[in-house]
């Protein structure tokens, strides 16, 4: 009972999401980014339902036009950064060796960078632009998703039905994806979902250091950094995206739970 | 008369969620000095109903009727902290699994000495005395050494043995004994519960030994209760249970018993299916600063001959090579000499197709062995993939057909998880068999099964390999399953073969002496003389 609700509330969550970001690509109530001086930091009202920024933009359609990038830059990082890791973390762990060791070194070294740094060299190389984020913030997160499936792996490696695969007569290519893969998927489901959160926010914060998606279009990002000057004044401004984010980070989570239950066939009862 | 130690009236516990009956109105008692056996099969609630006895009950088990009265007290009425008082110098208790009951980061003199400081105002300098002594006296070989180190250190029956130790220090009534020796091999088994008897018999401690297997029954304990699904089936003398059961669940179990029955003579066809010779594997030694340590000989220059269609039993204790062996044989782990031919051909180091396909592996835990991931369909299927020419129809059909040969016909849907470890074992058997191997190593097949299920899984071996034709080599350190199941026997130890001869040879006249203690050392039930062999101290 409880597992469905969950389900429920984070399927609705992120059903709005995509809705809302759907309805953006041809429809918003005002331009997002027609320049209003007179309309400059309204409260929120009956004609500017979120209010309006320092340029007097509507809010509104500023974060329905952010969602869909914010959401694509984000699920697009979680994937890339996830199956490159996953591919790299089998590998890895189930050949060991010399095989191993390199490639652990290198991961580790990787790691060592803090996320934001290994991103920002990244940019650099790229540019500013939606996907130079997407390989940038995917490259700083795909080490710790490499450790987890690496971890995971080991532990299933020396399972007695990857055994009895080899017994079978099966390749080592062929036990791997059939028999490790699919038993190391578990706690990468869940880090998926934290890690979806931490793209929210890195985004975030590169737009803030000017590296992100370049202004003037709207991310829940850049507008969360671009309100920070008026956070007494005009606290419509962190709050609507700020919630934004939290609610989409609540329905992911949601979600990605009972997908692991769901993916899990123990789990699965009558 | 004098009142017994413990008394156990109606008693009943329930899943508290359910109200479904664990333990369904028992009732037994034990005198003071007395051993009795709770006997029964997973799930028969016999732990649960030990566990009671110390107010441990798992989380979502409560207590919903009955009494415990223990040493004159009502078990109900006390308070937690008399019942904790009561836990250590009246009721101690000795638990299965050896490898996990220490605590590996405290060392094992603090652990025994947590009991003496917790429970007596001793000094000390008079505990330590007391734990080294009593190292002594479960025989631990040097005890000042032991009692400084930590838990990793030792084997599983020397931590059987610590943990002994550490309980009989407070000298309890009553000693429960759940399982002591399931994870030990027969000569550990032998030796710790030998130990155990003797010093319950020193203190005049009553025990009450849990397990599954009759021959432990016979030989130490003096009553018997008898346990299914929560109920008591049937209770007396053991000498009465085992001769002349009233219940017929009692009799199933007896009939469980692995016996000995003639084998079909097997005549020498020429050339044997499979031949071994000087086969070595070593196991690199554990790197150290600037040198790898000497490696371990895991297996010392085995020589073997397997028949087409023969079931050749590998006996020994743990640690005797004999996994390895079986693995090595399979070109599964890499040997450092020795060659193997099979059919006539020699098998290079990295196993060629033909005998991969042709050789075959039963494990010994049905847990691990099985992917959690596929149906069990898909999981005897799985062989089949390399098999040619095989139409996606035929290979249906053999499926159903191996499942239907292993009683579990209509179970392809089904995921492992939802299979109790008999079920899984057939599916692993199913597996191996599916591709009709000509040879099929047998890994402590039924080592993990109950008593029942024991006898059922050695049948459908038996009955399958008539059926096929297979060769066997049944690797086990249960010789009464061997004495059932093998064709020739062979001992190991220590990583080489001391004995080997056909199966009568070996139980009825056994030449070696490491032969004849391990088969002292086999609780087998002697039917026709069944008196209580009990150990004196």
């Amino acid at each position: 009972m409880k597992m469905r609700a969950n389900t429920a509330i984070g399927g609705l969550l992120i059903g709005v999401l995509f809705a809302t970001a759907a309805t953006a690509a041809f429809w918003t109530p005002f331009d997002p980014l027609k320049v209003n001086l007179r309309a400059r930091l309204q409260p929120p009202s009956a004609l500017y339902w979120l209010g309006t920024d320092e340029f007097g933009r509507d809010m509104l359609s500023r974060i329905m036009a952010g969602a869909a990038t914010s959401v694509l830059v984000s699920v697009l990082t979680v994937t890339f950064a996830v199956m490159i890791g996953a591919v790299i973390g089998v590998l890895t762990g189930y050949l060991r060796g010399w095989t191993d060791r390199v490639i652990m070194a290198a991961n580790d070294a990787l790691l060592a960078f803090p996320g934001i740094l290994l991103a920002l060299a990244v940019m650099i190389v790229t540019g500013a632009n939606k996907f130079g984020i997407v390989l940038a913030l995917g490259i700083a997160y795909i080490p710790s998703v490499v450790r987890v499936v690496r971890g995971t792996v080991l532990s299933i490696r020396e399972k007695e039905y990857i055994e009895a695969s080899r017994v079978i007569g099966n390749s080592e290519l062929y036990s791997m994806a059939r028999h490790v893969l699919p038993n190391s998927l578990a706690p990468v489901a869940v880090l998926a979902t934290s890690m979806f959160g931490w793209v929210l926010l890195a985004e975030s914060a590169l737009s803030f250091l000017g590296l992100g998606v370049p202004p003037p279009a709207p991310t829940w990002g850049n507008l969360l950094a671009a309100s920070r000057p008026y956070m007494e004044s005009a606290a419509w401004l962190s709050i609507a995206p700020g919630l934004c984010i939290a609610l989409t980070l609540l329905g992911i989570n949601l979600l990605g739970d009972s997908l692991r239950d769901r993916l899990d066939p123990r789990m699965v009862q009558g | 008369m004098t009142t017994p130690l413990l008394t156990v009236e109606n008693l009943r516990i329930e899943a508290a969620r359910t109200g479904e009956a664990v333990v369904d109105d028992i009732s037994f008692d034990i005198a003071r000095g007395e051993f009795l056996a709770i006997v029964g099969e997973s799930g028969s609630g016999k732990t649960v109903a030990a566990r009671t006895v110390l107010g441990l009950l798992p989380p979502g088990l409560r207590q919903s009727g009955g009494r415990i009265a223990l040493d004159g007290e009502d078990l109900a009425k006390l308070s937690p902290r008399r019942l904790r008082a009561l836990r250590g110098p009246v009721v101690g208790m000795v638990f299965q699994e050896p490898m996990v009951s220490l605590n590996p980061a405290i060392s094992v003199g603090a652990q025994m000495a947590e009991g003496l400081g917790l429970h007596t105002p001793l000094p000390k300098k008079e505990i330590k005395q007391r734990c080294l002594d009593m190292l002594e006296r479960v025989q631990i070989r040097d005890p000042a050494r032991t009692f400084d180190a930590y838990p990793h250190e030792f084997s599983g029956g020397m931590r059987q043995r610590i943990m002994l130790a550490s309980v009989m220090l407070l000298r309890p009534k009553l000693l429960i004994a759940d399982e002591p020796t399931t994870a030990l091999d027969t000569l550990t088994q032998r030796e710790v519960l030998d130990l155990m008897v003797g010093l319950a018999t020193d203190h005049g401690t009553s025990v009450m030994l849990i397990t599954h297997n009759l021959g432990l029954v016979a030989r130490y304990t003096q009553r018997a209760v008898v346990m299914q699904k929560g109920k008591v089936v049937e209770a007396g003398t053991t000498e009465q249970i085992l001769t002349a059961p009233r219940e017929a669940y009692t009799r199933q179990l007896i009939d469980a018993l692995p016996r000995r029955e003639t084998n079909m003579a097997r005549r020498p066809t020429g050339e044997p299916l499979m031949s071994v010779r000087g086969l070595k594997v070593e196991f690199a030694g554990r790197p150290q600063f600037f040198r790898q340590r000497s490696g371990i000989r895991a297996v010392d220059g085995i020589d073997l001959d397997i028949d087409a269609g023969e079931t050749v039993a590998v006996v020994g204790g743990s640690g005797s090579g004999k996994t390895t062996l079986g693995r090595a044989m399979l070109r599964l782990i890499p040997s450092v000499a020795g060659q193997i031919r099979f059919r006539g051909r020699e098998v290079p180091a990295a196993a060629d197709r033909d005998f991969r396909l042709s050789s075959q592996l039963v494990f010994q835990d049905p847990y691990s062995s099985l992917d959690p991931r596929m149906r069990v369909g898909e999981i005897v299927a799985e062989p089949l993939r390399h098999v040619a020419d095989l139409a996606p129809r035929e290979r249906i059909q053999r499926v159903e057909k191996m499942l239907d040969e292993v009683g579990l016909a209509n179970f392809a849907k089904r995921w492992p998880h939802e299979l109790s470890g008999g079920q899984r074992q057939r599916i692993a058997i199913a597996r191996a068999i599916v591709r009709g191997p000509l040879f099929v190593v047998a890994d402590e097949p039924v080592s993990a099964l109950d008593m029942t299920i024991q006898a059922q899984v050695l049948k459908l071996l038996e009955r399958l390999q008539a059926q096929y034709g297979f060769a066997c080599l049944f690797i086990s350190h249960d010789l009464a399953a061997v004495e059932q199941v093998a064709d020739r026997v062979v001992v190991m130890q220590a990583g080489r073969i001391v004995e080997q001869g056909s199966r009568d040879d070996i139980f009825d006249r056994p030449q070696h002496d490491y032969t004849k203690a391990l088969l002292a050392a086999t609780p087998l039930v002697d039917f026709a003389n069944p008196r209580v062999t009990h150990v004196p101290a």
